[in-house]
């Protein structure tokens, strides 16, 4: 086959030369010109050689090679595996998330099956499903997010539909195994609970036609479920202390809303830097008309130089601050039955930040401050107490398919202490490649 | 005030944005080779961007959402295609929300179709690297791969603008021409190293060698995508060694400190052959690109005869 390649490739040669010094005569252009035309006869013939096929068939459209991972379907299987100690023995009150270790000792807290693939020529669908070990090492499943995109509607617009994250600041949208840390920032698990802001609903996005990249994203989803904690979730009274009302849905008003706008800007050809605005609009369950409000915004910058080698070195910085006005209505204690909570607006804010460095390929250093606070309430949730973190940490990438961190935290609760833990992470990827988004 | 002169400044720049699409077609390339073909193809009536810039890595850009901008407005994308742009490229066209370059559209080009590739893998196993399930897709290195990629971009422009299929079609007469004509001097440049031995810091050059007869020994990566370790590169030195192998070819995001170890150790010397024009200076087009690799290469064997 090489000898073939070789062969034709010397067969053309003769002739071309011929043709190469032609348009050096000036004088003679048009005659090069016809005479590269009757050379062409000839290329068409190697040409339709080497693609096995007439030249006349000019190919009504690109074959897309089928992806290796399987049929109709990109199939991808992460599992995480943490490890480690802490001063705190009942680490469910230092680690809240949903995925965050749980014990002392080793827990398995996600692993994820996800399936996409396009749907048909209108949309596209995702699903990622989570298997868990709780801290009994019971298994848990759950249908962590499912919906379609639709790939070709008009006026730069998009739709997605289903369960998913909702696309409020920079970290809630991402999946644990694209997390820099071991855990959920703090101020990510009180405004939005142990598994994020996740409802079921529909997302529109447009793509604003300005010269640098704008998108304004609006979802409307459910407020209530397993992960709308700042709203009509089950667990809220947490947060507002309250026996639950129940209240049913009328209308637009008890819908959650999440409008969000982004916009980045490519600095110099080595940093890009990535703003957003967010907020989130929804009914809470403290009384039958109470609301929450909560606003966010977002930062990402990163510097990487322009001949990196697999997308190392670079430096990055990441930060979010939130913001939450949580209306509780006047409502009776869900502990003791005979106390009333007063009406009363509990305000809550907090924000993390964090700085990655990667130092040569496939080596990660990161630091992340925590900071989050609640002002006094009627009711004392741990949920809103003052709280600061700070975790360096070490990541380890063997390949793009696995990787170590190692991560230390420096806990401090108001009025209960600080805490120290050291945590080990272990992950690997089968199946379909892992993008990296920006 | 300051709202409505922001408000302004959006309204011109959607104006802008919107005038200039009527103009030209605009093609969008995933790397800076795919694009020096695109211009050559298109002429100068089309709009060529690249996506990855000519000293980075194209398994390993980042999806910023500037390129979500340049692929919304793109009417054309050519991708090299065999999963060398899996790790960035789904995600920004996620986003680009524009039909005209989904995949089987008119407007989408994948290089590799119709491509000879070589080093298929016969099983799908990671414990052999990081390896493109669909080949290696290193093929623009090869200047007959090159021809039938440069007649899917003709053909491609043509039906997306049959206005100017002629022009497109003769650009592409041309371009084989010249192709051929360079070919013979290439040929020449490098057949008195016939079969010489060479080791490259990744499995990029392997049509390269194909193409001029070259046999490549080793490469400093044990695997594809997997970093050299100390073991594997002694190994590499007595290869190197044994087999007379006196050039270490890198490209610019390559380790160019661990090829100059090596090199030191086994007398070799270290080439820089960046594979995307305008890595370096006056390498701004295919066909400079591959005279400075034709010659850098030579002049790098000769030296060491
Ligand atoms: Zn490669």
């Amino acid at each position: 086959m090489r000898g073939r390649s070789i062969l034709c490739a010397f067969g053309l040669i003769t002739p071309l030369l011929a043709q190469a010094q032609a348009p050096q005569k000036k004088d003679s252009l048009a005659k090069a010109d016809s005479a590269a035309r009757a050379d062409s006869i000839a290329l068409v013939h190697e040409l339709e050689k080497e693609l096995g096929k007439p030249a006349g068939d000019s190919g009504a459209a690109a074959q897309t090679p089928p992806h290796a991972s399987g049929g109709y379907m990109n199939i991808g299987f992460v599992s995480l595996t943490d490890a480690g100690w802490s001063t705190e023995p009942d680490i469910g009150s230092l680690e809240r998330g949903d995925h965050d270790p749980q014990v002392r000792g080793f827990t398995i807290p996600n692993t994820e099956l996800a399936l996409d693939g396009a749907v048909d020529p209108y949309f596209k669908g995702f699903s990622n499903i989570v298997f868990k070990l709780d801290k009994n090492g019971e298994t848990g499943v759950e249908l962590e997010e499912a919906f379609v995109l639709t790939t070709s509607l008009p006026a730069n617009l998009q739709l997605k539909a289903g369960q998913f994250f909702t696309e409020f600041g920079r970290q809630n949208p991402q999946h644990p195994h694209s997390w820099a840390f071991v855990d959920q920032p703090l101020v990510l698990n009180r405004m939005f609970g142990p598994d994020g802001l996740r409802s079921q609903g529909l997302r529109v996005s447009w793509l604003a036609p300005t010269p640098f990249y704008t998108e304004a994203l609006l979802s409307i989803v459910n407020s209530a479920g397993g992960a709308t904690s700042s709203f009509r979730s089950e667990e809220s009274p947490e947060i507002h202390g309250g026996r639950a009302t129940e209240r049913a849905v009328r209308g637009l008003q008890d819908m959650l809303i999440v409008p969000r706008l982004a916009t980045s800007f490519d600095l110099t050809e080595t940093q890009t830097l990535l703003l957003g605005a967010s907020a989130a609009f929804g009914p809470n369950n403290s009384g039958s008309s109470a609301r929450t409000r909560i606003y966010g915004v977002d930062g990402y910058w990163k510097w990487k130089p322009a001949a990196a080698q697999q997308g190392f070195p670079f430096i990055s910085m990441q930060g979010e601050a939130l913001l939450r006005r949580y209306d509780a209505a006047e409502r009776v204690s869900a502990d003791v039955p005979t106390v009333t909570l007063p009406n009363e607006t509990l305000k809550d804010r907090g924000a993390y930040a964090q700085v990655l460095w990667g130092i040569k390929p496939r080596i990660v250093a990161g630091l992340r401050g925590d900071w989050a606070r609640g002002d006094d309430a009627s009711f004392d949730s741990e949920l809103r107490a003052d709280r600061f973190r700070v975790s360096p940490n070490f990541t380890w990438y063997p390949t793009e398919f696995s990787k170590f961190r190692v991560q230390y935290n420096y806990d401090d609760r108001k009025e209960i202490g600080s805490d120290h833990s050291l945590w080990f992470q272990f992950e690997f990827l089968l199946g379909a490649h892992a993008s990296h988004k920006f | 005030m300051n709202l409505h002169r922001i408000a302004t400044l959006a309204l011109i720049a959607i104006a802008a944005t919107g005038s200039s699409a009527a103009a030209q077609l605009r093609v969008v390339a995933t790397t800076p080779d795919l694009a020096s073909l695109a211009r050559e193809i298109g002429g100068n009536v089309v709009n060529v961007t690249a996506l990855a810039k000519p000293t980075e890595d194209p398994h390993y850009v980042d999806a910023k959402p500037s390129h979500i901008v340049t692929l919304n407005r793109a009417d054309v994308l050519i991708e090299g295609g065999a999963e060398l742009e899996l790790g960035w490229l789904p995600p920004l066209l996620e986003s680009s929300r524009n039909a005209r370059i989904a995949a089987g559209a008119r407007g989408r080009i994948v290089a590799s179709t119709g491509v000879r590739m070589l080093e298929i893998p016969t099983s799908f196993d990671r414990s052999k690297g990081d390896v493109h399930s669909l080949g290696n897709p290193h093929f623009l290195a090869d200047p007959v791969s090159v021809k039938i990629v440069a007649r899917r971009i003709s053909d491609h422009l043509a039906q997306v603008d049959p206005r100017l299929a002629a022009s497109y079609k003769a650009n592409l007469v041309r371009f084989n021409a010249r192709i051929d004509a360079k070919m013979a001097e290439w040929q020449r440049q490098l057949a008195p190293f016939r079969n010489a031995k060479i080791v490259t810091y990744h499995k990029d050059f392997v049509y390269f060698a194909n193409r001029f007869n070259l046999e490549i020994v080793e490469t400093l990566e044990p695997k594809p995508g997997i970093a050299p370790s100390p073991a594997h590169l002694a190994k590499v030195i007595g290869t190197m060694k044994a087999e007379n192998a006196r050039v270490i070819l890198v490209q610019p995001y390559q380790n160019r400190r661990t090829a100059e170890t090596v090199a030191r150790q086994a007398g070799a010397v270290v080439l820089d052959m960046p594979q995307q024009p305008g890595a370096r200076p006056n390498t701004g087009t295919y066909f400079d690109m591959m005279d400075y690799l034709v010659t850098t290469l030579a002049a790098g064997l000769r030296g060491q005869k």
